[in-house]
């Protein structure tokens, strides 16, 4: 054994494979400026995939979905307001694996949320989890996905209680679904309801962009909940005074406040001159002025 | 030194050329000759650019294949046969005949690969008739599919030197196809915290990276490759390359051949 040779080997090795990773990192920084390239030359069908795969098409189908993640992901961060390739690779993952409810349910939640949280397409997100729920229908959970996307980005009330009624006659259904059903025939477009909804998809769901996007439509349906009981508040104080309160203290004096009101995360909410309320940092609620579309 | 270096590499060469693997060639051009005119009968627009992925994607797989079932079997061939012994009782250094070895398959490839480019071109002039300058782009293809062998090449003499030719060709071809998947990985591994996203992107980046040398539909659809990329994909290459047949030697120089 020649010692010396080893040991020119061995540090040969090591170096140049350092050499490498910093190569590589070039490259990949080079070939992100020649991302978008790619993105017109995706194989645009699922079905001539699995062909392809030779019967692998389960574990091609879980790459495939980990790919529209990350391409959600990544224009997400940037602020993309186009996001032309989530809906195809959807369709190839959920082509790929018809059984893949992550992909229905996450995906059209992806899909249908307004742009820049989503991709602002409604209409493609009812198609994915309509073929969801064809490929899957003893799955309650996407007609709750269903009557959800209905509800709170098509605004389609009937649609949406038809989801959830349909949804609540599978077996093993929650009985809540049965509950939402109700509501939607009876209140229709209500911030309560809105609230319920979203509460049910961040506890049910493990995807963290997904939480994310979950927590930020609480807080906000929250703060307009609070921001209402306030007004009925400070309606309540001119009723009483005959003029409008110029401070908090003056409605904790009135006893119609224990104390300062605080907004969910934690700062006062202000008290305007002409008795209207607003949030101190409009950038954490990001979903409020659009809750004012709700009753 | 260069003089034994040499006479492994045309050895190692001239034996791939008796084993008949130039024999491929009559497979690849009568694929592409016999199938260019039925591509027009089936398609519309588009015999150009299936030519050119068929020609392309073949000549890659044609290579790696090739690579593969020639180099698994470079170093247990010849402790097989004895042929080794003689060798290195010579003045051979046992890196001079890694290296040797690693050129003459080398060699092969390029030289198997040039004239399978010959065979393409002329299917191509025969299916469209003429060449024009955005033909030349493809052979920024070509170029990348040969910076694919010599890390295919390297890989398979790195387990060669350790391990028999079919759990080799296994080993080989299983790290070619992680590394057609190695930027999923490393994006997995940037998405993933904790332990399981380190070790994601150690793995991301020990595996060689086969995706970013593949431009092939690229350059299909008349789309130009930045010549920083060639440059530094040419780095990459020849980095990666020379640091695993650093391991094979590291591995032979120390392997008990008694």
């Amino acid at each position: 054994m020649n010692r010396s040779a080893t040991t020119v080997a061995a540090v040969l090795m090591v170096t140049l494979f350092v050499g490498s990773i910093f190569a590589l990192r070039k490259v990949e920084s080079l070939r992100g400026k020649e991302a978008s390239l790619e993105e017109i030359l995706y194989l645009p069908s699922g079905k001539v995939l699995k062909r392809l795969s030779l019967g692998y098409s389960g574990l091609l189908a879980n790459i495939y979905w980990t790919r529209a993640v990350q391409y959600f992901g990544s224009k997400r961060k940037e602020r993309a307001t186009r996001y032309d390739l989530l809906a195809p690779l959807l369709d190839i993952t959920t082509d790929l694996d018809p059984k893949l409810i992550v992909a229905y349910e996450t995906g059209s939640i992806f899909l249908s949320q307004k742009v820049p949280e989503g991709a602002g397409q409604p209409e493609k997100a009812v198609a994915l989890v309509e073929k969801g729920i064809r490929e899957n229908p003893d799955n309650w959970r996407l007609y709750f996905t269903l009557g959800f996307i209905h509800y709170l980005d098509r605004k389609d009330f009937k649609s949406a209680q038809q989801a959830f009624q349909k949804g609540s006659e599978v077996p093993g259904a929650h009985p809540w679904m049965k509950v939402m059903a109700a509501r939607m025939a009876e209140q229709g477009n209500t911030t309560a309801v809105a609230l319920e909804l979203w509460n049910a998809i961040y506890q049910a769901n493990k995807d963290q962009m997904l939480r994310e996007t979950a927590l930020k439509h609480i807080v906000s349906l929250r703060a307009t909940l609070e921001m209402e009981e306030l007004s009925r508040r400070i309606e309540a104080y001119r009723q009483k005074t005959g003029v409008l309160p110029s401070a908090w203290g003056d409605l904790v004096r009135a006893g119609l406040l224990r104390s300062v009101p605080r907004d969910p995360t934690g700062s006062p909410y202000r008290l305007m001159t002409n008795g209207v309320v607003g949030v101190e940092d409009p950038g954490k609620f990001p979903f409020l002025a659009e809750n004012t579309q709700l009753k | 030194m260069t003089s034994r270096l040499a006479a492994i590499t045309l050895n190692t060469f001239r034996e791939a050329i008796r084993d008949r693997v130039l024999y491929n060639l009559i497979l690849f051009v009568l694929l592409l000759v016999a199938s260019a005119p039925l591509f027009g009968a089936i398609s519309i627009d588009i015999e150009r650019l299936v030519l050119v992925n068929l020609s392309l994607t073949s000549i890659s797989l044609f290579g790696v294949i090739i690579a593969i079932f020639i180099g698994t079997g470079l170093v247990s061939k010849e402790i097989e046969k004895k042929t080794l012994y003689t060798i290195l009782s010579r003045p051979v250094r046992r890196w001079e005949f890694i290296l040797g070895k690693y050129f003459g398959l080398l060699l092969t490839l390029v030289v198997n690969t040039g004239l399978m480019t010959l065979g393409f071109y002329a299917a191509l002039l025969i299916t469209t008739h003429k060449l024009t300058p955005a033909d030349a782009r493809l052979l920024v293809a070509v170029y990348f599919i040969i910076l694919q062998f010599l890390i295919v090449t390297a890989i398979t003499l790195l387990f060669s030197s350790f391990s028999t030719p079919i759990f080799s060709a296994v080993f080989s071809f299983a790290l070619f196809v992680i590394g057609t998947f190695a930027e999923d990985l490393r994006s997995f591994a940037a998405m993933t915290p904790g332990p399981a996203g380190w070790l994601a992107t150690v793995a991301g980046y020990a595996v060689p990276n086969f995706a970013s040398l593949n431009v092939i539909s690229q350059v299909a659809h008349d789309q130009p490759v930045s010549g920083s990329l060639i440059a530094f994909n040419t780095l990459y290459a020849l980095l990666y390359s020379a640091a695993v047949t650093a391991g094979a030697v590291l591995i032979f120089e120390r392997r008990n051949l008694k």
